[in-house]
């Protein structure tokens, strides 16, 4: 009964034990305990700079990544329907995507300076390309037996575009969508590590630079933890809607 | 009763395929795109008049001249051993752990949540401890990169035991297999396909680990040549060309890892 | 004639799939394709249906050559050719896109209850079983009102018991709308059971071995002599002994 839902806490219970008692062994270290780093959330929200922070590092991640998913979208569809048009781009769209993102932030800081547009346009060049070849695929892997049968019905290209490709790709869209939102997060933090003077990379730079105040920086962590659990669940929600759930196996 | 499978496949890729296309349509279409991208790129530095940003020509002569020096080889054998280390290590510990973890249903009730908490912190959010623990060193980007691929190694890891059909075990049991001999003779191999696509997943993020902690915590590799060339006088050209042996070593790996993929589902 | 396929021959690559075949079905006729795997038979619907350009040879319906599929004569796959991400009445309304909504809904309920499908119009197809998605697929074919049904194996994916139901649902439905149908099997006795002709092919290359007409009334009694001596005269023009 009640055995079987503790059972999910016993993980994280057992983690902070043991946190606790390496502390407990060890005061002298850099590293604080579980109570001083909750104590240290608390600071940051009494500091008002918690809010600040979370909503500094959401607003990055939201624009450049709904930028480049408007992009992104039209885009690996175009690609995906016309093999010329793959062919041309598909090549250097393989040798662009394993650059780091990051590897961009010399140039993103040349041309837009220190400040929010660098990181948002670091976050946009990290969902551009993955969210691109994503579509694209998804077209190529639709059943060619779905496509027969739209033009079997011989239904206008507005309609097969509604009815037909969208609906097919969206199952596999939302997966590599929230796969990117993901890597965007990750993007963020880094980048604001480096470009930027807000945001919850920046608090883990900046408590550590200024004073050590190693609480400080496991809060951030937790922080980036809790944000990047929301977002993936919001982005799980997503799988769940009636018209996508046949493009998953059973679970 | 059974369809044809020939006689559909046959429909099906003429379906599918509206013309057949040329094979230098293949070579000819990228590289006319290159070529186009590369002389706008000349024309929008020459435009602009910018003395920092580098020609496409620039860019080529910072790759010589770092070819030359030996600097490249040295950071790129310091980047691939980093990454090297830390995805091994990656791979040593998280499949393992994720087949314990698809295997005993409790464990995995147990220790799951703690694994989902801590997967979404950006490995780079770690690096202020990683630096406290190992120093300034190559120990702690190796560090980084090993716990940026191992989250995902072990969730593919579990995804994929879990997965496997109860057919197949019943079918192994019938047959009088132990428990180890289940796990080497028909565990693995059905869940190899799937732990690969998760290896992929887990090196594209570990190449972005690497060129950001290389660009913080240490003074070589592909990362740091990045990060100095732009430090120490704005050399744009070295910059853009760090950039691209990025892409291009980026771009191997990851063929070659989709070449292993498909060697083993073969 | 209706359909006329006129010296059609086939080859991907090196490979021979068809070897000059005429043949015509008439108005209204029900006409099965029947052959071994690999015969071809597929191949001969998908370029009735303008899915493929035959290498040699012509296919016309009504007089026209067909160049493209085209609304008027609709391809039923096996239950594959059902949009997942759409419901039973998004399915089956599929093709009236160019109908006000209000005929449409009227369409699609009408051809639900045709299929026998009412209580189920906003299922998703994941929640049906196979003889049903395959009703649905014939209903959203039906729905557009063609004069021609190409049905490629429809039932090969059903157990046995579902399939003979299919088979006579089918009939029933072929009877009140009068369809012309090219129906490829590789099943004898469901040649049997539903056409009026049969049309014998040998495997690859294909060609027309025999065309066999099955005179017999519906509903067709399985047990009479008629039956067995058509069906045992097919099992012989395709070479099998009819023993186990």
């Amino acid at each position: 009964m009640s055995r079987s839902r503790l059972l999910p806490l016993t993980g994280i219970i057992a983690a902070l034990a043991a946190w606790q008692i390496a502390f407990v062994l060890r005061p002298s270290s850099l590293i604080p305990g579980p109570i001083a780093v909750a104590q240290g959330i608390g600071e940051l929200a009494v500091r008002g700079l918690l809010v600040k922070y979370v909503v500094a590092s959401l607003f990055r991640v939201t624009w450049g990544y709904l930028v480049a998913l408007v992009i992104a979208i039209p885009l690996g569809l175009a690609l995906g329907m016309m093999r010329i048009g793959e062919m041309a781009l598909n090549p250097i769209l393989q040798i662009l995507r394993p650059i780091s993102p990051l590897a961009w932030i010399p140039i993103a800081i040349l041309w837009f300076g220190v400040g929010d547009v660098s990181a948002i346009f670091l976050i946009f060049l990290a969902s551009l390309l993955p969210m691109t070849v994503a579509t694209m695929n998804a077209v190529h892997n639709i059943d060619p037996v779905h496509l027969a049968a739209a033009r079997n019905f011989g239904i206008p290209l507005r309609a097969r575009m509604r009815d037909v490709l969208i609906p097919a790709i969206l199952p596999q869209l939302i997966v590599a969508m929230r796969i990117t939102l993901g890597v965007a997060w990750l993007v963020v933090v880094a980048a604001e590590m480096i470009a930027v003077n807000s945001g919850l990379g920046f608090l883990i730079v900046d408590a550590r630079n200024a004073g050590n105040r190693y609480d400080l920086v496991i809060a951030g962590m937790v922080l980036i933890g809790l944000v990047g659990i929301v977002l993936d669940l919001l982005m799980r929600r997503l799988e769940r809607l009636d018209s996508v759930r046949w493009g998953y196996a059973s679970e | 009763m059974k369809t044809h499978p020939r006689d559909t496949e046959h429909a099906e890729k003429a379906l599918s395929a509206p013309s057949v296309p040329l094979w230098f349509q293949r070579f000819m279409l990228p590289l006319t795109t290159a070529a186009i991208i590369l002389i706008l790129w000349s024309i929008a530095v020459r435009a602009s008049g910018t003395k920092i940003f580098p020609t496409p020509a620039a860019v080529a002569k910072a790759i010589t001249t770092l070819a030359e020096k030996s600097l490249l080889w040295h950071y790129i054998a310091d980047s691939l051993t980093r990454v090297f280390a830390g995805y091994t290590a990656a791979i040593a510990v998280g499949i393992p752990l994720g087949f314990l973890l698809g295997w005993y249903a409790p464990l995995a009730r147990s220790i799951n949540p703690l694994i989902q908490m801590l997967r979404p912190i950006s490995p780079l959010a770690w690096m202020p401890l990683a630096v406290i623990w190992f120093g300034v060193s190559n120990a702690a980007p190796t560090f980084l990169i090993f716990l940026a691929s191992l989250f995902p190694i072990i969730v593919a890891a579990m995804n994929g035991v879990r997965n496997v059909p109860p057919m197949y075990i019943q079918a192994g049991r019938n047959f009088g297999l132990t428990t180890p001999q289940l796990m080497t003779r028909v565990m693995i191999p059905a869940v190899l396909p799937r732990i690969i696509v998760g290896l992929r997943l887990a090196f594209g993020i570990a190449w972005v680990v690497l060129v950001a902690a290389e660009m913080i915590a240490v003074d070589s590799g592909l990362g740091y040549l990045i990060i100095d060339a732009r430090n120490a006088g704005k050399r744009y050209d070295l910059v853009v060309a760090g950039m691209l042996m990025i892409g291009l070593i980026g771009l191997l790996l990851d063929t070659g890892i989709r070449k292993i993929e498909q060697w083993i589902s073969d | 004639m209706k359909v006329q396929f006129s010296d059609v021959s086939m080859r991907f690559g090196a490979m021979e799939v068809l070897q000059h075949v005429t043949l015509g079905a008439e108005e209204g006729e029900f006409l099965c394709i029947l052959g071994p795997s690999g015969c071809g038979k597929s191949t001969l619907l998908n370029i009735a249906g303008g899915f493929l350009a035959p290498s040699s040879g012509s296919v016309t319906i009504d007089g026209e050559p067909v160049t493209a599929p085209d609304r008027r004569r609709i391809f039923v796959f096996q239950e594959r050719g059902v949009f997942p991400w759409l419901t039973v009445e998004g399915n089956i309304g599929f093709g009236l896109f160019d109908m006000s909504a209000g005929d449409r809904q009227a369409r699609v309920s009408q051809y639900i209850d045709l299929v026998g499908l009412r209580g189920f119009e906003k299922s998703y197809p994941r929640e049906l079983s196979g003889g049903m998605k395959q009703r649905v697929e014939v209903a959203r074919a039906l729905a557009v009102n063609p004069d021609v049904l190409f049905l490629d194996e429809p039932f090969g994916a059903l157990d046995s018991i579902t399939r003979l139901q299919m088979r006579s649902e089918l009939l029933r439905i072929w009877r009140a709308e009068r369809k012309t149908v090219l129906f490829v099997t590789h099943d004898i006795e469901e040649s049997v059971q539903l056409a009026d002709r049969v049309v014998v092919m040998s495997a690859r290359p294909g060609k027309i071995r025999r065309v066999v007409d099955i005179d017999i009334p519906h509903p067709r009694d399985l047990s009479s002599r008629r039956y067995i001596e058509l069906r045992d005269l097919i099992f012989g023009e395709i070479g099998l002994a009819h023993q186990v």
